[in-house]
């Protein structure tokens, strides 16, 4: 059977194409169930992106919940066979959106790297996402960094409460709240600096990456730099997409670390692609190994290319003295040239057409 | 008119927005009309300068940036305290400057035995204020004229935002505890950041220059 590409949503249309190249590279399809015991998330409530989660109670008295993420799915299914596992999803999530205050279903897709990882596993999957992201659109950026950096320069902050609003700022590409808060708390002036060059939005990378070259003695955040230009230039010359450094990516370092994502597309006003590595997740559900992976978010696909069917139709005009069969016939006949066919018996208002016939009366 | 390769420009509406664009002009992003009281367009381009400007309701700024309709805008702290966007805060502009405060009679004093009444526009900003204060409230969500609040009884105190504290001292109140500084803050769309990142530097970086 020939498929009409033109039938297909945005959304539709893309995970069809990242499926095939999923497949390529040797994934298969994780399957799961829309539910989950409840305390699967109780537990990890810090790795999810709200903690509010839609729950039931099912025959047996336990308490289930709506999948609101793929992951911790995927990884409490993980049996280790000491080789990695690969795997795609596209599943719906149920989250509370902080815009609305209310539940909405969401639609991802994704591939996950689970068990012995090593580089040629995590560069991999930065590769996949940035061939993702060129699949849905030419113009498409991937931002990498590395959550060592950022993890090793507030290593000598103890307080958990600045730590969290530093890391915020850093997200924010706020520089002026970096240097307002670490004075406040006599952060010492080398960590400020270091920190507000990490989120700075004004100088070029390459005078960045280099800037914390000179300030640090860290072995780590060297480590972590030459591994994060390195993956960097490689993914972007396979991909033939832009693969940037932007030091100011953040995550949650209870369940991240080493590399992390964020994929945009143009004209789509938020990220759609976030991933990383989360040996942290793994160790957390005492699973050996560790873990590499993405998710897009399919849903903000919807609007993309402006989000209007612009599909055109040839409109039959009919009325009761139409024979079904002659009305058919030319449905099908105008199909088979590759157009699209209504029968109504007025125009509707508000609508344009590609053609109408007029088969009032047709016998 | 297409404007996608123009830099797309959120101004406040009022006093505060016509200073801001007033030093975007200064800074090389000039636009004929824009503070023309009796043009009637709402979208003002300079092709040349690579910009499109347009006003919009102070509190709405950063829900045009977050959504993608305006590269970037010009949004009080405020504002994103109270609704925090999901958009990079690139400077702080200097502009607008005043507090969040809170404010009550001058012979007011907090009783801990009873629920502190909070009369507010920023609920967001107040109960994460008294949440680290581990302090018991309620809050009274009112939408103007904040200060009737505590004078005719609806409230104990008011979060608001102060800036020579007149309209208080006039109505028999007085500042209490400052919250949190405010000042005018360049914002961006965390997308179009990544498309428009020259332009939006650049442009950022010759704001810093005049401010």
């Amino acid at each position: 059977m020939i498929i009409d590409e033109s039938v297909l949503s945005p959304e539709e249309r893309v995970y069809l194409s990242l499926r095939h190249l999923y497949k390529s590279y040797g994934y298969t399809r994780f399957k799961m169930n829309k539910f989950e015991e409840y305390d699967l998330y109780g537990k990890n409530k810090d790795f999810l992106v709200s903690d509010s989660v839609i729950t039931f109670t099912d025959t047996s008295g336990k308490l289930m919940a709506l999948r609101p993420d793929v992951t911790l799915s995927v990884v409490k299914r993980f049996r280790p066979e000491g080789r990695v596992a690969r795997g795609f999803y596209n599943e719906n999530v149920y989250r509370i959106s902080g815009k609305t205050g209310s539940f909405g279903e969401i639609c991802q897709a994704g591939i996950e790297a689970i068990g012995p990882i090593d580089e040629i596993n995590v560069f991999e999957v930065v590769l996949l996402a940035a061939m993702s992201l060129k699949s849905i659109s030419e113009r498409s950026v991937l931002n990498i960094s590395h959550l060592g950096i950022l993890s090793s320069v507030l290593s000598g902050i103890s307080s958990d409460g600045l730590k969290s609003a530093i890391i915020k700022c850093v997200g924010d590409k706020n520089a002026h709240s970096i240097r307002e808060i670490c004075s406040e708390a006599s952060v010492p002036s080398e960590t400020a600096e270091l920190l507000c060059l990490l989120a700075s939005s004004t100088a070029s990378v390459s005078d960045t990456i280099n800037a914390i070259r000179e300030k640090t003695s860290s072995p780590d955040v060297i480590k972590a730099i030459d591994e994060l230009v390195e993956l960097s230039e490689k993914a972007a010359e396979v991909s033939g997409v832009s693969v940037k450094i932007d030091l100011s990516l953040v995550g949650d370092m209870n369940y991240y670390n080493g590399i992390i994502m964020s994929g945009f597309i143009e004209g789509v006003p938020a990220r759609v692609l976030a991933g990383g590595r989360y040996d942290r997740l793994m160790e957390k559900m005492n699973k050996p190994g560790g873990a590499v992976g993405f998710a897009i978010y399919l849903d903000l696909l919807e609007r993309m290319n402006g989000g209007c069917d612009s599909t055109r139709y040839s409109l039959i005009l009919a009325d009761k003295e139409s024979s079904l069969r002659e009305l058919y016939k030319k449905a099908d006949e105008l199909i088979a040239q590759g157009k699209k066919a209504i029968i109504e018996e007025e125009i509707p208002s508000k609508e344009s057409f590609e053609e109408i016939i007029d088969m009032r009366g047709a016998r | 008119m297409d404007t996608g390769k123009l830099l797309k420009v959120a101004l406040p509406k009022g006093r505060l927005g016509e200073k801001v664009y007033e030093i975007f002009a200064a800074a090389g992003y000039p636009c004929d009309d824009v503070l023309d009281p009796n043009t009637r367009k709402l979208i003002f381009v300079n092709e040349q300068a690579g910009v499109c400007y347009f006003w919009v309701k102070p509190s709405d700024v950063s829900i045009y940036v977050e959504r993608g309709a305006a590269d970037i805008g010009v949004a009080g702290k405020d504002i994103i305290l109270e609704y925090s966007p999901d958009v990079f805060e690139l400077r702080d502009l200097h502009l607008g400057i005043c507090r969040m405060c809170v404010a009550g009679k001058t012979d007011f004093k907090d009783n801990p035995a009873n629920t502190l009444r909070v009369a507010t526009k920023f609920p967001n900003i107040a109960l994460s204020y008294y949440r680290r204060l581990g302090r018991d409230i309620d809050i009274i969500n009112l939408h103007g004229s904040i200060e009737l609040a505590p004078v005719l009884g609806l409230s104990d105190v008011i979060v608001d935002i102060v800036e020579s504290g007149k309209t208080l001292k006039e109505n028999g109140l007085v500042p209490l505890e400052t919250i949190v500084p405010i000042s005018a803050r360049l914002i961006a769309n965390r997308s179009a950041y990544q498309f428009k990142s020259e332009e939006i530097n650049a442009l950022s970086s010759e704001l810093s220059k005049l401010i």
